[in-house]
């Protein structure tokens, strides 16, 4: 059976030219960088043009780059970095209640550790408002942190807005940028963004490595020391293979930008315009137009999100869900929630990634089995369609208590 | 993550459906947590003649309740009784850990129904 790969926000394949000179770069050209003879030099000259080629991507300069092993690292050591860093200054940060766990968990961390931290709400569409911004902001905020693009429902926030507030007020402006990077436009100058992260894999790079972008001049304490890599920012013996992956990602991923968001865009619209024609009581999760161009998310009331994943697998057909089967815990998606879902609906939920390999056939074939499974799933369920009301015993009604 | 066993009761589950004149109908779970299964009996001298459900959940959800219904159908409601959720899971060769609190929940719905039609039984 064919394959149909719809979870680009997952991870995506590596490109074969990024995979060429990865292990180029593992076999060949493998030496340390920081060694002064010529298989070090080799490998601090490939490292010097990733940085150049990831900060290209990113209207950057190359010494505002510091090479992480991927989001999670980067979340981390932007908000404990500028929270370590700054403490003197306050101990307030800012924050959006639909972040992924790496900058959530995180400013979790730093609550213990005496910060505080606002999750600021958002709108239906999972945007958050730059009003709410300006309002939270106080004489203690130190870090304003608000993911680029969402990674479940693909929600553009106003980056570029919140920027320029922060600008303003004087204080430093992060954003985890994970989706977005090689995925839509970014200018971090026009867009007045102080550090923002990134991770090679969502973008045809390889996994295990990322960067974070530091505006020059701003305040950030090292996480993790050692040796002087990464100009003291991040000690340890850098991941060349990887760190030239990802630049070679970068560099592709600007010269084919547009022609790619063309070719996502319209696929996704096709689903999003015939999945909401053909299939009733479905709910469009996310912006109707400010989104990531591959990312459609849709809540099928009456069914569970698991089980609609497990037969479009069966299908040949790979997605992913908010639903909480999916995730490990008990409740569903904290975005889906936060977006005012109910629980019911968010456990409906499916989320259709694409990347630049799929064609319209596959979308084609998706649109063609999708509302059986649907129909099926929803004969199935004693929330659709019937009339008969029984008294409901609740062994779950703790379910909460056990989650993990 | 799930069994041979699991995935069969998931693509083909027995017993799909409601039955109109059920003299007992138990539901246990709820959409919150994002499983709900009812079960439908018609009990005549105590025996289980048929059986159906309807399930709103996950793999585990759906193929837990079909495979109860297949392990009740004939039998006497004291034998249904001794059913258990762990019982079920066992005879689906096991769940994955995750699974077995809140989406193992057919024998309960079982034994909600065979409750329902004792005391609609006793009026």
């Amino acid at each position: 059976m064919k394959r149909i790969y719809f979870d680009h926000s997952a991870t995506t394949p590596i490109d074969r030219r990024v995979a060429e000179v990865v292990l180029e770069h593992m076999t060949e050209k493998f030496g340390n960088a920081s060694s002064i003879h010529s298989f070090g030099r080799e490998a601090r000259k490939a490292i010097d043009e990733a940085r150049e080629k990831v900060a290209a991507l990113l209207n950057a300069e190359s010494n505002e780059i510091f090479f992480t092993s991927g989001g999670t690292e980067g979340d981390n050591l932007a908000l404990k970095g500028v929270a370590y860093a700054n403490r003197k200054k306050g101990t307030h940060i800012i924050t959006s209640a639909i972040e992924h766990h790496a900058v959530l968990h995180t400013c979790e961390y730093l609550e213990k550790q005496g910060f505080t931290v606002t999750y600021l709400p958002v709108d239906e569409y999972g945007m958050v408002r730059v009003e709410d911004v300006a309002k939270a902001i106080t004489d203690k905020t130190i870090l304003i942190s608000v993911m680029f693009a969402n990674n479940e429902v693909g929600t553009i926030q106003p980056i570029k807005e919140i920027g320029k507030l922060a600008r303003e007020k004087g204080v430093y402006f992060h954003t985890d940028a994970v989706q977005a990077v090689g995925n839509y436009p970014i200018d971090v100058k026009d867009m007045n963004i102080d550090l923002l992260t990134l991770a090679g894999h969502k973008f045809h790079g390889p996994k295990g490595v990322g960067a974070l972008y530091i505006r020059r001049g701003v305040r950030v304490e090292a996480i993790q020391h050692g040796g002087g890599h990464e100009r003291n920012m991040r000690a340890g013996t850098e991941n060349v293979p990887g760190i030239v992956g990802l630049g070679k990602a970068a560099e592709i991923a600007q010269s084919e930008l547009n022609s790619k968001m063309a070719h996502i865009s319209a696929l996704r619209d096709r689903i999003i315009g015939e999945v909401m024609a053909k299939i009733p009581h479905t709910k469009l999760n996310g912006h109707p137009t400010q989104r990531l161009p591959g990312n459609a998310n849709f809540s099928f009331h009456f069914i569970e999100g698991e089980s609609l994943l497990l037969n479009l697998d069966l299908k040949g057909i790979a997605a992913s869900s908010g639903s909480a089967c999916t995730s490990g815990s008990l409740d569903p998606s904290h975005v889906l929630l936060a977006m005012g879902l109910t629980h019911e609906v968010a456990h409906g939920s499916l989320r259709v990634t694409l990347g630049r390999g799929n064609t319209k056939e596959e979308v084609d074939y998706f649109l063609e089995v999708l509302p059986a499974i649907i129909q099926r799933l929803r004969d199935m369920s004693p929330l659709y369609g019937t009339s008969a009301h029984t008294k409901v015993s609740n062994p779950c009604s703790d379910c909460h208590v056990h989650a993990h | 993550m799930y069994t041979d066993k699991v995935m069969d009761h998931f693509t083909n589950p027995r017993n799909v459906g409601e039955i109109a004149d059920a003299n007992g109908v138990g539901e246990v779970g709820n959409a919150k947590c994002g499983d709900i299964m009812r079960i439908y009996l018609q009990v005549e001298n105590d025996i289980i003649k048929d059986v159906k459900f309807k399930t709103f959940g996950c793999g585990a959800a759906i193929a837990t309740s079909s495979m109860v219904t297949e392990m009740v159908k004939g039998k006497t409601l004291d034998e249904a009784l001794k059913i258990s959720n762990q019982a079920v899971a066992d005879a689906l060769g096991g769940l994955p850990p995750a699974k077995m609190h809140c989406s193992n929940l057919a024998a309960d719905a079982l034994h909600e129904a065979i409750k329902d039609y004792i005391s609609k039984k006793g009026k």
